[in-house]
Order: C-alpha cells, then structure tokens, then sequence
C-alpha cells in the first residue's frame, strides 16, 4: 500500500517537473554575417557600421522573447561573424554541418550563390543582403526566402513615383563598379516597364576627386541634354552625393543618391514606425537602416510564425510562413507577406531624400489582379526558376 | 411690482443663457501641436484652444467630471486638466511614453499602457501613487476596463495579443492572441464580451469575457477601397445596445455594426484618417477626430450621415465630451 502510494507521489513529482522543463520551447536562429570588402570612396561622411543588419535581428530577438513569454518560447540569437577573404565553402559547410534550422544570411552576392547551388534542404534560410535580382528571378531555392528588397523593387518604387510626377525624360549616369551597373540595368528595366525614357546614358569615369571638380565637371557633363531628372547610378556613394545643385540646367537627382528608394530608412515614421526606429536607436545608439530591417523581418517572420501555429517545429513554421494565411504587421501600413514564385517578402518601400521622406511606393494607380504590392518586383509571369 | 416682474424676467434670461453657457462640451487631444481643442457641441465650434504638454494622445473625463486626464506621450506624464479653471494643474506618474489609458469604475485607478517600455502601469489618482506595473508584450496600446471592475485588458501592437489582467490582483492572468496590430479594445456594458480592433490585420475580433476566447470576427470591405486600407482602429458602442461604430483609420469611413448580427450595416464617410469617436449627451451626433484631414466629423447619429466637419488643430487623437 505503502509502496503504491509512494510510487503515485514519484509519478507526479516527475509529471510536475516534466511540466516545467517541457514549459519553455527553445528556438535557436544562427545569424551568419560576411563583412564585405571595403570599397574606396570619395564621399566618406558616413561610417559603415558593424553591426549592420545584426543589430536589426537583436532587436527582433527581444521583441520576441518579450512575446515569447506569453506563449512559452523563448529565442536565442548565434552570431557567427566571417571575414570578407573567408572562402563561399566554409560558409556553406557551416550552414550544412549545423543543428539549427533557422539561418540569416547577411552575405555578399558571391557567398550566397555558393550557398544556393549547395542545395542544403531541412533549413529556413533568409537572405537579408543581398539585393541582387537574379536571386529572384533565375537562381532560387524552396526553402530560401528575400527580406531585403531586390533591386528591381527598389528602381520600380523609384520609377513608380517620378512617372507618376511625369518627369519621364532620364539622363543616366553610371558608376564604373559592378553594382553600379546591375543598378541601371533594373533601372532600364523599371523605365521600360512604367514608360520612362533614357535620352541620355554616360558613365562616370571617376579619375578625379569629385568633390574638387565637381562644380567645374558635372555643367559640362550634363550640358546640351534636354532631360527631366538626372539618374544616378552609384551604389557605393562615389561620386553621386556631388551632381546635386551643379547640373547645367536646374534638374533634381535621383537614383542611388537624392531622391532614393530604400527598403528602410531613418525617415519612415507612419504606421509606428517611429517606435521601432526608436528602440532600434535606443538598443544600437545608431539609426536603423536597410539591411537592419531585413534582419528583423526575417526574425519577426520566424516569431509570428511561431505564434501563430504554437510551436517552434521548423516544418511548421517554414509551412505557416510561405502559406497565405501568414500576414506580417511591420510598420509600413499594409500587411507583407512572401512572394509563392521568388520567395521575396513583398512589402511597401519608402522614397526618401535624406532628411525627410517622399513617397512610399507602390503609388495610387498601379493596380494589380492579386496585390497592389506585386507591381514592385518581379511578378509571377516574370520569374524563370522554379522553386517547389 | 412692475420692477419685480422685470426682475425676474431677467433672471429667467440669465438663468436660460447661462444654461446655454454649459452646453456639453468636447475636447480634442491635438497630437502635433501640443493643445487641446475646445468644441461646443450645440454651436459644433471651436471655443477654445489650450495648450497642453507634448504629444497629447489618450483623454478621459473623471469620474466626478472635474478634472480631465490626457496622456502627454513626450513628456512622460498624465496631466491633469481642470475643468473649471481651464488649466492643467498637475500631473500623474505613468511610466515613460504614456499612450492611452483606463480608469477603473472605482475612479481610483488609472490603467496606463506604456508604449516604449511594454508595460501597464496602474496608478491611484486619489495620491498620485504607482500601484502596480505589469509587464505585457511588445509596444502596449489599447486599455479598457470592464464596467463590472473585474478585468483590465491591455493590447500589444507588435505581439498581437490582448492581455487581460485581474483588476484586484493587478496580475496578468491570460492573453488572447488576435489579428496584426490590435489597437482598440471595449467592452460591452454586461462585461460579457470584449471587441477588439486589429488595424494592419483589418477585422474586429469579439471576444468572450469567461473564455477568452474569441467567438467572432467581424471583417470590412468598402467599395473602391483596397482591403489593406480598411484598418480599424477606435470603436464606440451606442447607449441603445443596438450598434456598434468602428473608425477605419485610412480608409477614410467609419462602419456601423449590427451589435446582434454583427454585420456592417453601413459605412459612412467622414474626415482623412479617423482615429477616435465619441457620442454628444443627447446621443444625437457622433465625433470623430481625423488625424490627417486635421478636423473633426459630425455624424447626426439618426441620418446616419455626416453633416459637418470641424477645424481643429494638428493631428487630432483623442476625443471626450463633458455634459
């Protein structure tokens, strides 16, 4: 009788711990960041910082396990930083050989290409650096998500506003790098694709120090061209920040520098942004930025999901998110959601100049079938790769 | 005899104008221009004008009508208002970042969510003590009280929850998750059920007081409006238990809900960016502040129409009519 009772008071003591260590559900996300290589600019006013993108998903981390704690789960942040020399495999054995599901990649365009072609499955994998459109529409992968808008979405957000303001006539002008082309290549495309017109198309050659010459170079630069708005392509922020004020004919600037599109930037305050710019700034000591915000909408993706199905099973969460039932309040007046075709998080972007927002696109009249978001991007009809 | 016939000839006058004089009046919490705007609400006018602390968001009436509470967000206080004198003439520990508030049926405590900190902070208006914080989710908005004392909810934005707290024990003992974005919250007079707006995720969630379990959901759709403008935000219920009024924020109308059937039986238009609403004493008319437009609607509650809209200072939130 005795021994009866005893062993019914051990089974509930070891219910009742079971209880409390099965409460809490864990969730790790492993954040993996490649610094890039450091390209020499003339325009040095802005330090790069950091902890770009990382300090976004540790915001997100607390905001969170502060809801976490209603539900039971809490998260966990692993930051694994690589240097820019850091050869594509290590980074891709590190995604293959870890234990967690949840994957951010903060990696240049080369390093992510390589993680791509790997075809690691069994991971949820956000890409929050890389804007490259191909990633999109020619290289995907099923279980490879965009929170950072792809270059098409920026130009198109860009061209969206300045047709809308019918200055349509675009004298170019493009930086000698790389990127500096794949930008003007998606903005031929975004002027093609909303009615805007190249009369003009020159490269920067970049030989001297712009922010010497510039006033006696860009006049003769843009001289005898009849044109609306002068378009620059400078990702890296050589030489652009120097044609303002100095253009021939009084003409604004816009592209990469003046009038910009951005995924986020400092001056969206509607909807509440103003409150996560704020505990951004308060948590960083620094103003959130692009790539920031792709880190915590990756991360916030992750928690939503993770609320709303009740549990922090990978297989659930990367089902509920790609599902139309997800839906994501994230401070820009709509609710995002991802693309099915691409895996890219459509959402609003901001048009910005540097001290005080614009617009934010999609503008009022670029109507689509399914969501006025789609006419930012690319949308189904557009998309080559196959991603289930 | 003839002089006291005038006399009281006059008196009756004065007595007339004076009860003109305290006609109910609204006030309207001007969130970018730090002042409150005064409405008459038989004359539909601007009074006055008085200028309050930074960021003035949430706003409500004493329980004996005296004194008026408004949340200056900025400054990090409840200032009081009185009526009377028409100045502030002190203030109330809130916490940082006060957005809106509640008070209890007792008219002791105030709840007050903090927007910044994820927090509830209660606090005895009678010695201006803190009784209580309450940790909730991440960036705290809506606050309601039950009629019947017992429960005090709390919505959190971003973790998409509403909270209830035990009103005697000042602890947080359920949460109910709802659609993206819960701003407002309202309880029915019996207590029984909960409306809930969600903005980003455009529906009313009905919820059940004894469960906390949401029973019904109430979605919105407007002719020529894409869906993801309709976004509720402040509601009010009518005294006849017959409709319910739910601002739509960008979407520019507000929705009249069958209370019964919950059905949206009609949709009014009203000023740009309707946040808050209120009902005039007589029940006659309905206020709405419209934050960009910068005026307030009036809606003759019978036409079910809007009939006038007033200018008021920049971007007006909040809204509470003294009788």
């Amino acid at each position: 009788m005795l021994k009866t009772l005893l062993s019914v008071c051990l089974v509930v003591v070891s219910w009742v711990l079971d209880a409390q260590a099965g409460a809490v559900e864990e969730a790790t996300i492993l954040y993996l960041k490649q610094v890039e290589v450091l390209q020499p600019v003339l325009s040095n006013m802005e330090e790069i910082p950091l902890d770009k993108g990382l300090a976004g998903a540790r915001l997100a981390i607390v905001d969170a396990n502060t809801t976490g704690r209603f539900l039971n789960q809490h998260y966990t942040l692993k930051e694994m930083v690589f240097d820019a020399n850091t050869s594509p495999d290590i980074v891709v054995d590190v995604i293959r050989n870890t234990s967690i599901s949840f994957v951010i990649l903060d990696l240049p365009s080369k390093t992510l290409e390589a993680v791509i072609r790997a075809g690691i499955t069994d991971r949820l994998m956000f890409n929050v650096g890389s804007s490259d459109n191909h990633f999109r529409d020619a290289l995907c992968q099923s279980n490879l998500l965009h929170t950072l808008p792809s270059r098409a979405m920026i130009t198109d957000a860009l061209t969206q506003y300045l047709v809308k303001k019918r200055w349509v006539d675009w004298f170019i002008i493009e930086g000698s790098k790389s990127v500096d082309r794949l930008y003007s290549e998606s903005l031929l495309k975004s002027a093609k694709k909303f009615g805007a017109k190249i009369v003009e198309h020159r490269t920067w050659d970049g030989g001297r120090d712009a922010r010497r010459t510039a006033q006696a170079e860009v006049p003769r630069l843009t001289q005898s061209v009849d044109y609306d708005v002068l378009m620059v392509a400078d990702e890296w922020g050589d030489f652009g920040e120097y044609l303002m004020y100095r253009t021939w004919d009084p003409r604004p600037v816009a592209g990469t520098q003046g009038l910009y599109a951005s995924g986020w930037y400092w001056t969206v305050e509607q909807w509440g942004a103003a409150q996560l710019q704020r505990r951004f700034t308060r948590l960083s000591t620094r103003r959130m930025g692009a790539r920031d915000y792709a880190a915590w909408a990756a991360m916030r993706s992750i928690s939503e999901a993770a609320m709303r199905t009740n549990s922090l099973d990978y297989a659930k969460i990367s089902n509920y998110i790609q599902s139309d039932q997800f839906e994501l309040a994230a401070y820009k007046g709509r609710k995002l959601s991802y693309r099915s075709w691409s895996g890219q998080l459509r959402q609003p972007i901001p048009v910005t100049s540097a001290r005080s927002l614009v617009s934010q696109s999609p503008q009022e009249g670029y109507l689509h079938r399914v969501s006025e978001l789609d006419t930012l991007g690319f949308d189904k009809s557009e998309v080559r790769c196959q991603r289930n | 005899m003839i002089l006291n016939k005038v006399l009281t000839t006059f008196l009756l006058i004065a007595v007339q104008s004076g009860q003109l004089l305290f006609a109910a009046t609204a006030y309207v919490s001007n969130e970018k221009d730090n002042t409150i705007s005064l409405i008459d609400t038989d004359r539909m006018e601007v009074v006055d004008t008085i200028p309050v602390g930074q960021r003035p968001r949430g706003i409500a009436l004493s329980r004996d009508q005296k004194l008026i509470y408004i949340c200056a967000s900025d400054d990090d206080t409840i200032q009081i208002f009185d009526i009377q004198q028409k100045k502030i003439v002190g203030d109330l520990p809130s916490g940082a970042d006060p957005e809106t508030f509640a008070l209890h049926p007792d008219g002791r405590h105030l709840y007050i969510a903090n927007e910044d900190d994820n927090l509830v902070t209660i606090v005895d208006v009678a010695n201006s003590k803190v009784v209580a914080q309450i940790d909730v989710g991440v960036e705290p908005e809506g606050m309601a009280v039950s009629p019947d004392g017992r429960w005090a909810v709390n919505t959190s934005e971003t973790t998409n929850m509403v909270h209830w707290i035990d009103a005697k024990t000042f602890e947080l003992v359920d949460n109910t998750l709802v659609d993206q974005r819960p701003r407002h919250v309202i309880f029915e007079p019996d207590s029984k059920l909960l409306w809930a707006s969600s903005e980003i995720g455009g529906t009313v969630s009905i919820i059940d007081t004894d469960s906390k379990l949401i029973t019904k959901k109430i979605g919105f759709l407007i002719k020529g409006i894409h869906r993801d403008r309709v976004q509720p935000v402040g509601m009010v219920l009518d005294h006849t238990g017959k409709y319910a009024y739910v601002a739509l924020g960008p979407a520019n109308h507000v929705a009249v809900v069958d209370r019964k059937t919950y059905e949206v039986v009609k949709y009014i238009l009203v000023g740009r960016r309707v946040w808050h609403m209120a009902f005039t004493p007589d029940n006659r008319y309905l206020m709405t502040t419209n934050g960009v437009s910068g005026d307030v609607t009036v809606i003759d509650i019978e036409k079910q129409k809007a009939v006038k809209s007033i200018k008021v200072g920049r971007y007006p939130w909040g809204i509470t009519i003294l009788p």
